[in-house]
């Protein structure tokens, strides 16, 4: 029995087509994909997250203790700001990627992947003695507005000061009448922000910013379109590109592993020596299809014949025009730096495909 | 609820076969609930004109933003046409799964077999969705 937010009836009159995705009964598109996908890249696009996990940490050493429990240097962070960071476990393996809110001094939120959340917190609370951990996922829900026109939408429903809100912060504030923490942070590649409320405020608030976002094209957008915006953008996804196999060097997110943070933290030792052999053995890499068959999660990546990777994410790419796959490519088979000759197997052909870095989209500013 | 053309034959695969009364030439397509379920549809592969093809065989492929599925023949024959306007634009299936997005044309050899009725296809799919 799969869970629902507190939008679900709001999805239903909407039309959407629900799926199941982390335990949880999601909208997968309203109708068209590819409209809502554009719609974000173009105009705005509105997102029910509330699947995802928001665990708080309070206390004077909840800075602390997270440097011990994740790979980032928490501590550092100034209230108000945000970080992207990871969890691993002592082999150095990726537990989940979180971003870290500080909400003030002894003030933490951690959000977490729906499938994870069960995970982070009890991770959480065995690593972290020293500060009170509470799992709020339950009380929380999250709706994001992703696009180029969401900081107009916003701006209509609240006097925050959403221009100097910078990318990776957040800010309490009253959106529609509702306490929400306003966060300029999003998985499409666009500028959006992110609002966390409580679960009663979640319908009138999705009402308000529908009818707020109206004039300015916007529109709901479902799980579908949610991955191929974020694949565009190169972002990494649990499950695809991160799991508890991957560590973050081999990602190519080595940069969220502090080393020089004061203190041990879960993971070190074994991120230390497995540090020089991921970055050097394989890469997570962007891949464009020459013709219309699409690489998927699972097929191999295979060069004059030879298996030498596989991809992670593949879709339709509605910006592009063309299939783009992220995959994990030996580092020898791409030593002469061209990409000639790789190929994807889909369904016993070998499709060509062209290496291009990552991300396959960014925006202009 | 999509919509399920009475004159039409289907198939357990959610595809719609045309023209069996005269018995020659029939003409196949995806349903509408079958376009619905898979979402824009991005990639069609048809099979070639003069191939000859038995009931099942799965003979080309549709591909949506989430999934690949395969075509199948639902009666044996010979192709004599597809559509090469759905194959330059595969939204088609999506915008008009029973008109401008049939995919081709089957020549029957012998008596097709196991087709089911509006009514029949009908049961089927509201037990699925």
């Amino acid at each position: 029995m799969s869970r629902s937010t507190p939008l679900r009836e709001v999805h239903e009159r909407l039309g959407a087509t629900l799926t199941d995705f982390a335990g949880w009964l999601m909208p997968l598109r309203y109708g068209s994909e590819s409209a809502e996908h554009a719609a974000v890249r173009t105009a705005a696009g509105l997102f029910d997250l509330s699947h995802m996990g928001e665990i708080y940490l309070t206390g004077p050493k909840a800075g602390e203790a997270l440097d011990y429990a994740l790979v980032g240097h928490i501590s550092a962070l100034e209230p108000g700001r945000a970080r992207y960071t990871m969890i691993c476990a002592p082999d150095g393996g990726i537990v989940d990627d979180l971003i870290v809110y500080r909400l003030a001094n002894e003030k933490f939120m951690v959000v977490a992947n729906a499938s994870n959340r069960e995970t982070v917190a009890r991770e959480l609370i065995e690593r972290c003695p020293d500060a009170v951990v509470e799992d709020r996922s339950d009380q929380c829900a999250l709706v994001a507005v992703q696009g180029p026109r969401s900081q107009e939408i916003l701006a209509a429903l609240t006097d925050a000061d959403l221009p100097g809100l910078k990318y990776y912060a957040g800010l309490p504030g009253v959106v529609a009448g509702h306490e929400a923490l306003i966060a300029r942070t999003g998985y499409t590649g666009e500028d959006g922000f992110e609002l966390f409320v409580d679960a009663a405020a979640a319908v009138p608030l999705w009402q308000a910013l529908t009818e707020a976002g109206e004039p300015y094209g916007l529109r709901p957008a479902g799980l579908s379109a949610r991955d191929t915006l974020r694949l565009e953008a190169g972002m990494p996804l649990y499950g695809n590109e991160l799991t508890a196999e991957t560590t973050p060097f081999d990602a190519g997110l080595g940069r969220v592993v502090k080393f020089d943070k004061p203190g041990d933290f879960v993971g070190r030792q074994a991120l230390e020596k497995r540090r020089a052999v991921e970055e050097s053995s394989r890469r997570l890499v962007g891949l464009v299809s020459r013709g219309r068959r699409v690489p998927r999660h699972g097929y191999h990546v295979v060069k004059d014949g030879a298996v030498i990777g596989e991809v992670t994410s593949g879709a339709p790419s509605p910006t592009l025009g063309r299939p783009i796959a992220m995959a994990y490519v030996s580092a020898a088979a791409l030593a002469d730096g061209t990409g000639e000759g790789l190929a994807v197997d889909i369904r016993g052909n070998h499709e060509p495909v062209d290496l291009v870095d990552l991300p396959f989209y960014r925006r202009t500013k | 609820m999509s919509v399920i053309p009475q004159e039409l034959s289907y198939t357990k695969e959610h595809e719609w076969v045309a023209g069996l009364d005269d018995g020659l030439t029939v003409t196949v397509g995806v349903t509408a609930y079958a376009a619905e379920q898979l979402g824009d549809v991005v990639y069609v592969q048809v099979p070639e004109v003069g191939e000859t093809v038995a009931a099942g065989d799965a003979i080309g492929e549709v591909e949506s933003t989430k999934s690949v599925s395969d075509i199948y023949s639902p009666v044996a024959g010979e192709i004599v046409e597809t559509n090469q306007a759905v194959v330059d634009d595969p939204s088609l299936i999506n915008s008009d799964p029973y008109g401008e997005g049939w995919l081709f044309r089957i020549r029957i050899e012998g008596d097709p077999e196991d087709l089911l009725s509006a009514e029949e296809y009908g049961a089927l799919t509201s037990g699925e969705s």
